[in-house]
């Protein structure tokens, strides 16, 4: 059955819908995206400029106000990091869960999943003072055992889904052909299941770039992230709106564009494989 | 070896994740039943349950819950809604869909605090903000969103994050459908919303539970878009619990309060999770 419907009213209609309803969504951020380019004058001016000529400042000033490359470098760290580190925590025992079955595989996700459901703050005051004691506050690690720990439950669960469309056989085969548990890993496992891996690490990095809780509770100037720089904006000062739309702009660029080119991926595994 | 293997390799997991747990709940429970403020460092001592008494007697408890529960509702209830609709929009081809989809989807990748920010300045902004921009044009007078409407700003800016996510799991849903038996349905002339009411809709099911499964787990602790816009007022207009629980710690300097408040957080998070195991248990496990 080929698509007759091609170039109907209906797809015309589709067309139109759809591109409306998706500029509507990205509206905000296109606004942003203009107005980083704008004189602050031009910025507030009333009605809106539409057209400008565009300006490079904001993005120097930024830099210069506040070094941008010290929060963003702190931001790479932290989040590659703790997704390596969560990665490498978490994929062992997805493993033995996915292909070794035990009576208590349900159990343990959900008892992994439930400690996600408590929220961040809850354990603020604890870990702020385990942080403070051990001379870890505003430190990148701080912030990386935190992140690490606190995707592990998800990174567990979306390998574990990944792992459990791999047919067993396969691995046994393997086994049989007398491959140690390394080469099963690394020329069987990580081959079928590097779709499974990448969804897990690119969600992992998304997440922790993002973080802001403990960011803006556990580091300052130090090791703060992007999340800290912006959110120091948010005092009267920030009302310079096209420095702000810059410095947001250069804080979200990265993640947003990687996003762009990793969506398919992500959405397989944002779903644990339960939707196909 | 064959037994071992296996809890070898989920140790590290399950004893980090432990630790990760126990050790901050132990200290909460410590915490909470003494007076621990940071401004006061000479008053310790047992105290017994009146850091618990002080947290759900403070006039803003009873708010700050029913603004948790009404952000989770709304959000849930926004994003499944125009997710579903948007899915089922863009699930046919047209002209330009794959530009669509990386617009659509931006959203979520942006970072809570630049969300907050951007919404707060150029969107809702009295005098400047597009939107007030828009109401002057149809000769209306421009609200105070963050003012007048606090805790529906923070919905905005929520859902707006949120709808991407859910859109994308519903979208992908969608494309598993089983193409014969929709053509079957049209074949025999079911009209759109018959379509949509035995077909598309109960297909959906399983998504819908996947995506109200990892909002709640995210939205039960919204925090950067309050404290980077409203910081939970004015009042307690747009506090929640998780906001309520920081402004003891950080602001008030109450630790031992603000302990007895996370250990009311950790009692919601598990009446959230049972409700959800329940749920994905019965999803999943087809």
């Amino acid at each position: 059955m080929a698509r007759q419907s091609t170039y109907t009213p209906a797809y015309a209609l589709r067309t139109v819908g759809a591109w409306a309803v998706a500029l509507l969504l990205f509206f905000p951020l296109g606004w942003l995206l203009l107005t980083a380019f704008k004189t602050e004058l031009q910025a507030i001016a009333i009605p809106p400029e539409l057209f400008f000529t565009p300006t490079l400042e904001n993005f120097h000033e930024v830099q210069e106000r506040s070094d941008y490359l010290h929060y963003a470098w702190n931001s790479v760290v932290t989040s590659v990091v703790s997704t390596v580190l969560g990665l490498a925590i978490a994929a062992p025992a997805a493993y033995a869960m996915a292909f070794f079955k035990g009576k208590r595989d349900k159990d343990i996700l959900m008892w992994m999943l439930s400690t996600k459901m408590m929220p961040a703050v809850g354990a603020l005051v604890p870990i702020y003072v385990l942080a403070q004691k051990s001379h870890l506050l505003d430190t990148q690690l701080a912030l990386i055992i935190v992140f690490t720990l606190s995707n592990l439950p998800i990174m567990v669960w979306m390998l574990y889904s990944a792992f459990k469309e791999i047919p067993n056989e396969i691995l046994e085969a393997a086994r049989m052909d007398g491959a140690t548990l390394w080469q099963e890993a690394t020329k069987v496992l990580l081959p079928l299941s590097l779709g499974g891996f990448a969804s897990t690490g690119l969600l992992c990095l998304v997440l922790s770039w993002n973080e802001a809780f403990w960011s803006l509770n556990l580091s300052s100037a130090q090791a703060g992230t992007l999340a800290t720089l912006i959110a120091s904006y948010s005092s009267p000062e920030g009302l310079f709106w096209a420095k702000l739309s810059a410095a947001s702009l250069m804080a979200i660029a990265p993640i947003v564009i990687f996003g762009w080119f990793s969506q398919k991926q992500l959405v397989q595994g944002l779903t644990f494989g339960a939707v196909k | 070896m064959n037994r071992l293997l296996p809890r070898l390799l989920l140790t590290p997991a399950v004893a980090t994740l432990f630790l990760w747990m126990i050790v901050p709940l132990v200290m909460t429970i410590y915490f909470s039943v003494i007076r621990y403020n940071l401004m006061q460092p000479d008053q310790t001592g047992f105290i017994g349950l009146e850091n618990f008494e002080y947290f759900v007697t403070d006039p803003s408890f009873g708010t700050a819950v029913m603004n948790t529960l009404l952000l989770l509702g709304s959000v849930i209830l926004i994003t499944v809604v125009f997710g579903i609709a948007i899915a089922l929009l863009i699930n046919e081809p047209f002209a330009g869909r794959g530009l669509v989809r990386v617009l659509l989807i931006s959203p979520f990748f942006v970072m809570p605090t630049v969300n907050a920010l951007m919404w707060k300045n150029m969107m809702m902004n009295p005098i400047y903000g597009v939107l007030a921009q828009v109401w002057a044009f149809f000769g209306a007078t421009p609200v105070d969103w963050l003012t007048d409407h606090p805790l529906f700003s923070i919905i905005v800016m929520v859902s707006w994050q949120w709808l991407p996510f859910a859109t994308l799991i519903f979208m992908t849903s969608l494309q598993s459908m089983n193409r014969e038996q929709l053509e079957a349905a049209r074949m025999d002339g079911a009209t759109y919303w018959q379509q949509l009411r035995y077909l598309y809709i109960p297909h959906l099911g399983r998504s819908v539970a996947v995506v109200v499964m990892i909002e709640l787990i995210f939205l039960l602790s919204v925090f950067a878009e309050i404290y980077t816009t409203t910081g939970g007022g004015p009042g307690d207009a747009s506090t929640n619990v998780a906001f309520l629980i920081f402004k003891q710690a950080l602001l008030n300097f109450d630790a031992g309060v603000a302990s007895a408040g996370a250990l009311f957080a950790v009692l919601l998070a598990n009446i959230a999770a049972i409700f959800l195991i329940r749920m994905v248990g019965k999803n999943l496990d087809k």
